[in-house]
């Protein structure tokens, strides 16, 4: 990778970060999602202009500032990164538009507010996309907590504010608790945060020494919702759908499994990771938490809360993926960011459309929806197809990834949880789908008349699921970047 | 002029303190303008001392031409450079936003508040600069004295608070006196780099450990090290806002100053960490501060209360890093005096603000204060994520090099409490942010919800407090400039 210096970078975020000034001072709400419009497309126009640059074997860096000696802020665009950035960048637009159909139609109050802190997040998402070393990235990663905290606590009655409670006990506690000594540990080791593609802490620490921090790191980026650290996810489905669909689905908690595959990746490295046997580590935990979400996502009757334990297995995919630390599977990994995105945010969406149509949360009021919402309904069934992963959606296209990426490191047992997962993922997604459509008219809850949510709830929805469809039989520009960002790690896949 | 900055620093607010105190009686409008041009040209001083360091390094100020060691000498280097010009700028955006509040709340008695103000910096300022030991000794006075005054300006029960921290005070104050009187004895100099000069070829004397202990012990006293914290919380708390915010940031810091003075350049490093089995002591000793500190700090419903004890705690970060002798650690305290003293400034400011717009600071006058005052509330955040330790705002960056000293040390009591510190810090402010961001407001209107009333800061306070805030986030990007720049050069090169 040649390093090449350019500002794009930092005008991405720059543009994100700078839009809460413009939104304060707005009067009218037209104006003010104009704005936010403006801002998200100028935003991915910027992200995308950098693919070409990418694809061709640049990085893009631009340093801030030197913070401490040999320590600076500095964002990097890699393929890794720009991968996350334009996925995250491109569901902000579709985001944004249905926000206004749903923070309309429900009169949602403090509006601007929520646009702000909307935007802020997404700059923080796109900065952890970008960070070239661990304190940038954890710079971020604090910014995004915190942007996200009157998202989560939108409603601020007294549910919002246990749910923020425990959002912020589990993502500061871990972050500050875990993350920030490890930091600390791994500067004193190998004196250096900077991501390489072998790692830098490979000859300065020992075995145990190196199994502690990466169980520090691993565990510490909470965002990720590896088991034990979970429990703030579901509780954070108190906000409004389209911070769920957004953050809870897309840039939150993307950006926890993001830093944990950077940190594998970036300072341990994929080489001293296979040598030491710790890839096995993070690869049973990453199981555990599979199939565990799985089971309990089964159990749950609220639609959020089950997309929420359907999204805190499909993270953990992800970690698997790099835990393989096979070409393949490192593929897989990055790819299913991409994929799961627009799958999962289109059943979001799909639910938050259905509650502002009916005011329905829980899937046992759900018989015979399918008649009422025959769109939204459509939409969640590709959605839902394209998380268990079957064709033709883009999530078959990563779990295969994933499942040559065990036949790769010779791992059967995890191709075995990986299925066993798809089925269990079939089985909490399809009934919900079946029921909508075939029922009896005596079960049906509602009356065989169209009777869809309002025109920006269902566009979105509609738009995520074709894109899901799209992914399948065109893959790019993300299936180049996953490949070339696997070939930098790994020397080719 | 520009040879007389040191002195300058010092004489100015003197003399600006005595013609508010005549103009008292004559002019007392003016005293305003005469004190923010004093503090304001203090502040210039102070900094083109910083700018003459870096470009030139250290250099002295004879006081009426008198050589040393028969004379007072001001010595600047790297090390009060750095921390003058930030405690003078503190103290100029103090005065600048808290005037409006003192005006109203002291009334025709806000000239002698002009007065004491100036009197304080003074001998701050002179702490800092002085390189004699009992001239030290002579503007600690000044500034205890004017401390006391100050505090006792305050609540129903200030002059309690007051007459406890003055016999705290005098206590630990004397116990310096008495230290520097046993260096007296043995090196017949006050003058500190004489002094410096001497001690190691005495160092096995009894009277040198005694001395160093004594003086030592006597700056605890003062800086409120736990457990000789007792009057800080009592003192700070019934002091008016004005004067609290002042104080808070001032006092403990310069302490801290002076003991790595001490610690450093008085007694060799060798000495102060290798000679004595105190250094060890002594972190376990911060390590309790911390968690003391933290812990109590959460006890309390009082907003001012609650900080005092967050200051506390703050001070056992420093001592802590200091006594550990490693040059990370070190950095990080050197980093923290002055990081600290921003971060405190900060707080203070709001709730002396939210003190005075909503007249009470107590945790159920917070409700709905982000309605009510969303920019001192947005301060309030600022400084808060600041003393939580998040990143780009100083707080962060001076607890990275203590944590990260004490993890080279392999010191885990030091960095376990750290950690420890930052969480219960966010659990502090959380607390805060939840009441002022849900809570419904209780107007006493039998139940029903009354629309809240706007209560901001006029833009005079705003302003003053604003800067502060962003001071914050400045002070945390430049800390690669001040590490290489001002504390690298500071820490003697005795230490590893």
């Amino acid at each position: 990778m040649t390093p090449v210096l350019s500002v794009k970078p930092l005008l991405a975020i720059l543009l994100a970060l700078g839009l809460p000034a413009v939104l304060v001072s707005s009067r009218s709400a037209n104006l003010r999602e104009a704005w936010t419009f403006g801002a998200a497309g100028a935003m991915l126009a910027v992200i995308a202009s950098m693919v070409p640059a990418v694809l061709g074997g640049a990085c893009l860096e631009w340093t801030l500032v030197s913070i401490l000696p040999g320590l600076a802020l500095q964002l990097r665009v890699d393929a890794f990164g720009l991968l996350f950035a334009l996925v995250s960048s491109s569901l902000w637009i579709v985001t944004t538009l249905y926000s206004i159909g749903y923070m309309r139609g429900l009169q949602e109050h403090s509006q601007t507010r929520y646009y702000c802190f909307f935007a802020l997040s997404l700059a923080a998402a796109v900065g952890v996309a970008f960070s070239a070393n661990l304190l940038t990235l954890y710079l971020f990663y604090e910014m995004l907590s915190f942007a996200t905290y009157p998202l989560v606590t939108h409603h601020q009655d007294g549910e919002a504010r246990a749910s923020g409670r425990k959002y912020l006990a589990y993502i500061l506690g871990a972050s500050i608790g875990l993350v920030l000594p490890a930091m600390l540990m791994v500067h004193h080791l190998a004196g250096t945060l900077d991501f390489t593609a072998q790692g830098i802490l490979d000859g300065h620490a020992g075995t145990s020494q190196t199994a502690a921090l990466l169980v520090m790191l691993v565990f510490g980026f909470a965002k990720a919702g590896i088991m034990p650290l979970h429990a703030w996810l579901p509780a954070a489905m108190v906000a409004p759908t389209p911070v769920s669909a957004l953050l809870h689905a897309v840039a939150v908690v993307k950006v926890g499994v993001f830093s944990v595959v950077r940190v594998m990746s970036g300072i341990f490295g994929a080489d001293f990771l296979a040598r030491l046997h710790l890839g096995t580590l993070v690869a049973v935990v990453a199981s555990i938490t599979i199939i565990g979400a799985s089971l309990i996502a089964l159990s749950q009757d609220g639609l959020k809360r089950r997309l929420a334990f359907s999204t805190i297995g499909q993270l953990s995919y992800i970690v698997l993926g790099a835990a393989l630390l096979s070409p393949s599977g490192l593929s897989g990994a990055m790819l299913h960011i991409a994929m799961h995105a627009f799958g999962k945010i289109t059943l979001f969406f799909c639910a938050g459309a259905i509650f502002v149509a009916t005011g329905k949360k829980y899937i046992s009021e759900m018989k015979g929806i399918g008649w009422a919402m025959p769109v939204t309904m459509g939409a969640f069934f590709i959605g839902a197809l394209s998380v268990i992963g079957l064709p033709p959606c883009g999530g078959f296209i990563s779990k295969w990834y994933l499942l040559m990426g065990t036949l790769e490191a010779d791992r059967i047992a995890l191709l075995f949880v990986i299925l066993a997962s798809s089925i269990l993922n079939a089985a909490y997604f399809l009934p919900i789908v079946y029921q909508a459509f075939f029922c009896s008219p005596a079960e049906s809850r509602f009356e065989r008349r169209m009777h869809e949510a309002p025109r920006w709830c269902v566009v979105p929805p509609v738009v995520t699921a074709l894109a899901s469809v799209g992914l399948f039989f065109y893959p790019q520009p993300f299936l180049a970047l996953a490949r070339l960002a696997t070939g930098a790690l790994l020397g080719g896949p | 002029m520009s040879v007389h900055y040191p002195a300058l620093v010092v004489v100015m607010p003197v003399v600006a303190a005595l013609i508010i105190a005549i103009l008292a009686w004559v002019h007392p409008s003016r005293a305003l303008p005469v004190a923010v041009a004093a503090l304001a040209a203090a502040a210039g001083a102070a900094a083109m001392m910083l700018v003459r360091v870096l470009a030139h390094g250290p250099f002295a100020y004879h006081l009426g031409g008198w050589p040393p060691p028969v004379g007072i000498a001001y010595e600047i280097d790297h090390l009060n450079a750095l921390v003058l010009a930030v405690m003078a700028a503190v103290a100029l955006i103090n005065l600048l936003a808290v005037w409006p509040q003192a005006e109203q709340r002291f009334a025709e008695r806000t000239v002698f508040f002009y007065a004491l103000y100036l009197l304080f910096c003074a001998g701050t300022f002179g702490i800092l600069v002085t390189g004699d030991a009992f001239n030290l000794f002579v503007l600690l006075e000044i500034t205890s004295i004017s401390g006391y005054a100050l505090i006792g300006l305050g609540r129903r029960d200030a002059a309690l608070a007051s007459l406890n921290y003055v016999f705290m005070g005098t206590i630990g104050a004397s116990l310096y006196l008495l230290g520097i009187g046993y260096l007296y004895l043995v090196t017949g100099s006050l003058n500190m780099a004489d002094m410096a000069a001497i001690l190691p070829r005495i160092q096995d004397s009894r009277v040198v450990t005694a001395a160093f202990i004594i003086c030592m012990t006597g700056l605890f006293m003062k800086m409120a090290l736990f457990p000789l914290h007792g009057w800080l919380p009592n003192a700070y708390s019934q002091a008016a806002g004005p004067v609290c915010s002042l104080i808070a940031p001032l006092t403990t810091k310069t302490m801290i100053y002076v003991m790595v003075r001490i610690g450093l350049y008085v007694f060799s490093p060798q000495f102060t960490f290798g000679r004595l089995d105190l250094a060890r002591a002594m972190v376990w000793l911060a390590v309790m501060a911390i968690v003391f500190g933290s812990l109590t700090a959460l006890a309390q419903t009082n907003l001012r209360r609650m900080l005092c004890y967050v200051v506390v705690a703050e001070v056992g970060y420093m001592v802590g890093g200091f006594w550990l002798g490693t040059r990370t650690a070190m950095t990080g305290a050197i980093l923290h005096i002055v990081n600290d003293a921003a971060m405190t400034l900060c707080v203070f400011l709001v709730v002396g603000t939210i003190g005075h717009q909503l007249k009470s600071d107590t945790f159920d006058t917070l409700r709905g204060a982000f309605r009510r005052m969303p920019w001192t509330m947005a301060v309030m955040v600022v400084a808060g994520l600041s003393l939580i330790g998040v990143p780009p705002t100083c707080g962060f960056f001076s607890k990275w090099y203590l944590l990260g000293g004490a993890l080279a040390a392999g010191h885990w009591g030091l960095a376990g409490a750290l950690v420890f510190s930052s969480l219960v810090n966010t659990l502090l402010f959380f607390r805060i942010f939840e009441i002022a961001y849900f809570e419904p407001v209780n107007t006493g209107n039998y139940g029903h919800a009354a629309p809240l009333r706007y209560a901001e800061a006029p833009p005079a306070m705003l302003a003053p407090m604003i800067a502060a805030a962003m001071g914050l986030i400045v002070l945390g990007l430049l800390t690669g400039e001040i590490v290489t720049r001002l504390i690298a050069p500071a820490i003697p090169a005795a230490i590893p």
